[in-house]
């Protein structure tokens, strides 16, 4: 599974960094480093909602503290 | 506000402006024999002898904005018909000299080469003159002038002479491609060739980003730029021009400062690789140096580099202040990650050409490096953004001692005390343009102040340390 997170400037001040860190965690954390790869893009042309995540073709629009029931609802329910 | 400095630049951008707005509609072949009459439509010359004479150099400036000179590599080229042949005898004693007693000229000169004809004024015997001007200095009647051409002397690298009709001619195995010649001609008859229609070709072929999507990289001397408007306007404007998205170069920028941190504490001893002019500096006249240069690709080029690896299909322009760019973007390791450059003024040129008003646009935000990343616009940035990253890196036992040279004769004091073993320095940064790449030869305005702009810029960075800007790349 790709996990493709927006670093374009917009998101980048909603944070992105902060998203990135966390999801790298919660990889490492559930030991899914061979399944599922974390990329950053810039701008996925969601620029007016929180910070843009795409999994497959879906985007999905996330706030740093929202990350942690993302990752069990949308990663890990559908591996 | 006034959007350049001078009359010349002014000149080209209109040049440039007309050929953008025909190619946007789609009618260049059709209308590019009009241009020069468009531009200069009546009879009476405003600028040259003749309005003919006009318009036939308006013509050479319209190929230099498509592109030039195929056979020929170099990225800035004379237009021979607009070389004004300006004198070339170097200093020269003119009618004020009175014929005083005091004689200063002759005490200052360190060669004898001051004479006296029989009304006591002061001749230059020119076998014995090496043009060091300090007779110019003492003469209390400032009756002795430099007659230097502007051009050779904005060259610090002496690639600029006078060809057998005068007319000026640049060596290509000595032009670093700064463009220092292209800003100081006061005829503008040294320009850079553009490369406005490849830009254009690539938006227009995208269709609306749907074919592949076209990132535009903006280079950090952009806060002193286009000052009449905001840089989120700016960003706002480059995606009207049809661009997918704006990245801030000063990205790659901490990429290379991070990199080159650690690539110093390995090796011990670098010069820096982000000015391409210094580059081809080193590689033409201090080629036993090479080895220190760094291995880092440039700011633009491992930012291009990231972004190809992440979306293969896109398409990658950087926009600066930079004529040398457009030489790098040729090179083998850099041609892969950049897709084509143009400057700031061409950038202007283009908004223009399309129509796009940045000053009514809405405000979009730009925001993906750090203070350091961005101060690299402004001379003696990098120096400090490798000290952070030194820093950053935990790299505490490295006795960090950087130079910052400030423009080619710089560069040049630097390298050769480097190739005499007797710099104490270990890290050499070198930028091509005085005052650094906020002079560059592309930019709109070249003032004082820029330097404060860049620094107040680069304080308003969302991230403030160098990992913590790249750590989003993954």
């Amino acid at each position: 599974m790709k996990l493709t997170v927006c670093i374009g400037s917009s998101c980048h001040l909603k944070g992105s960094r902060q998203i990135v860190e966390q999801l790298q965690a919660l990889i490492e954390e559930n030991r899914l480093g061979d399944k599922v790869e974390l990329i950053g893009t810039f701008c996925l042309g969601a620029c007016q909602s929180g910070v843009s995540v795409k999994i497959d073709e879906t985007i999905h629009s996330l706030s740093p503290d929202g990350v942690r029931s993302f990752f069990e609802k949308e990663v890990l329910a559908k591996l | 506000m006034r959007k350049f400095d001078t009359k010349v630049q002014h000149l080209k951008y209109k040049v440039l402006t007309e050929v953008a707005r025909l190619a946007f509609e789609g009618r260049l072949l059709e209308n590019v024999m009009d241009i020069p009459k468009t531009i200069v439509p009546g009879k009476q010359p405003t600028m040259r002898c003749c309005v003919y004479k006009e318009r036939a150099i308006l013509g050479e400036r319209v190929k230099l904005a498509m592109g030039g000179d195929r056979s020929n590599p170099n990225i800035i080229e004379v237009i021979d018909i607009a070389c004004d042949e300006c004198p070339v005898g170097g200093f020269e004693i003119t009618e004020s000299c009175r014929g005083c007693i005091a004689h200063r000229c002759e005490d200052a000169c360190p060669r004898g080469a001051i004479v006296f004809d029989h009304e006591q004024k002061a001749r230059i015997d020119k076998s014995k003159c090496v043009e060091c001007g300090r007779c110019a200095k003492v003469c209390p009647y400032t009756a002795i002038v430099s007659r230097k051409r502007p051009c050779e002397n904005a060259c610090k690298v002496k690639a600029i002479s006078m060809s057998e009709d005068k007319t000026a001619e640049i060596n290509n195995l000595k032009c670093v491609g700064c463009g220092a010649c292209v800003y100081q001609c006061p005829f503008g008859a040294i320009m850079d060739k553009s490369l406005i229609l490849d830009v254009i070709g690539l938006l227009k072929n995208s269709c609306n980003n749907e074919n592949y999507k076209v990132y535009a990289l903006v280079a950090p001397s952009i806060s002193s730029q286009f000052n009449y408007a905001k840089i989120g306007q700016v960003v706002s404007g480059i995606k009207q021009l049809g661009f997918h998205s704006v990245v801030e170069t000063a990205l790659g920028a901490d990429m290379v400062a991070d990199a080159e941190s650690r690539e110093l504490n390995e090796r011990g001893l670098l010069t820096s690789s982000c000015c391409p002019a210094f580059v081809s500096y080193i590689k033409h006249e201090f080629s036993d140096l090479l080895g220190h240069v760094s291995h880092n690709l440039s700011p633009m080029a491992i930012l291009g580099k990231y972004i190809k690896s992440r979306d293969p299909d896109a398409k990658v322009v950087f926009i600066g202040p930079c004529t040398a760019k457009k030489s790098e973007m040729r090179k083998d390791e850099v041609r892969p990650y950049i897709d084509s450059v143009i400057t700031f003024e061409e950038l202007q040129a283009l908004f223009d050409g399309k129509g796009v008003d940045i000053t009514t646009a809405e405000e979009e935000v730009l925001d993906n490096a750090s203070y350091f990343g961005r101060i690299f616009a402004r001379s003696g940035g990098l120096a400090d953004a490798v000290r952070e990253g030194l820093k950053e890196n935990g790299i505490t036992d490295f006795s960090y001692k950087p130079i910052s040279c400030d423009g080619l004769e710089e560069c040049r004091a630097a390298l050769l005390r480097l190739r005499a073993k007797k710099l104490d320095a270990n890290f050499i940064e070198g930028m091509a343009c005085t005052g650094g790449c906020i002079a560059g030869a592309g930019c709109l305005t070249h003032g004082e102040k820029d330097k404060d702009q860049v620094d107040k810029y680069g304080r308003e960075a969302f991230e403030k340390t160098i990992k913590d800007a790249i750590s989003v790349l993954k």
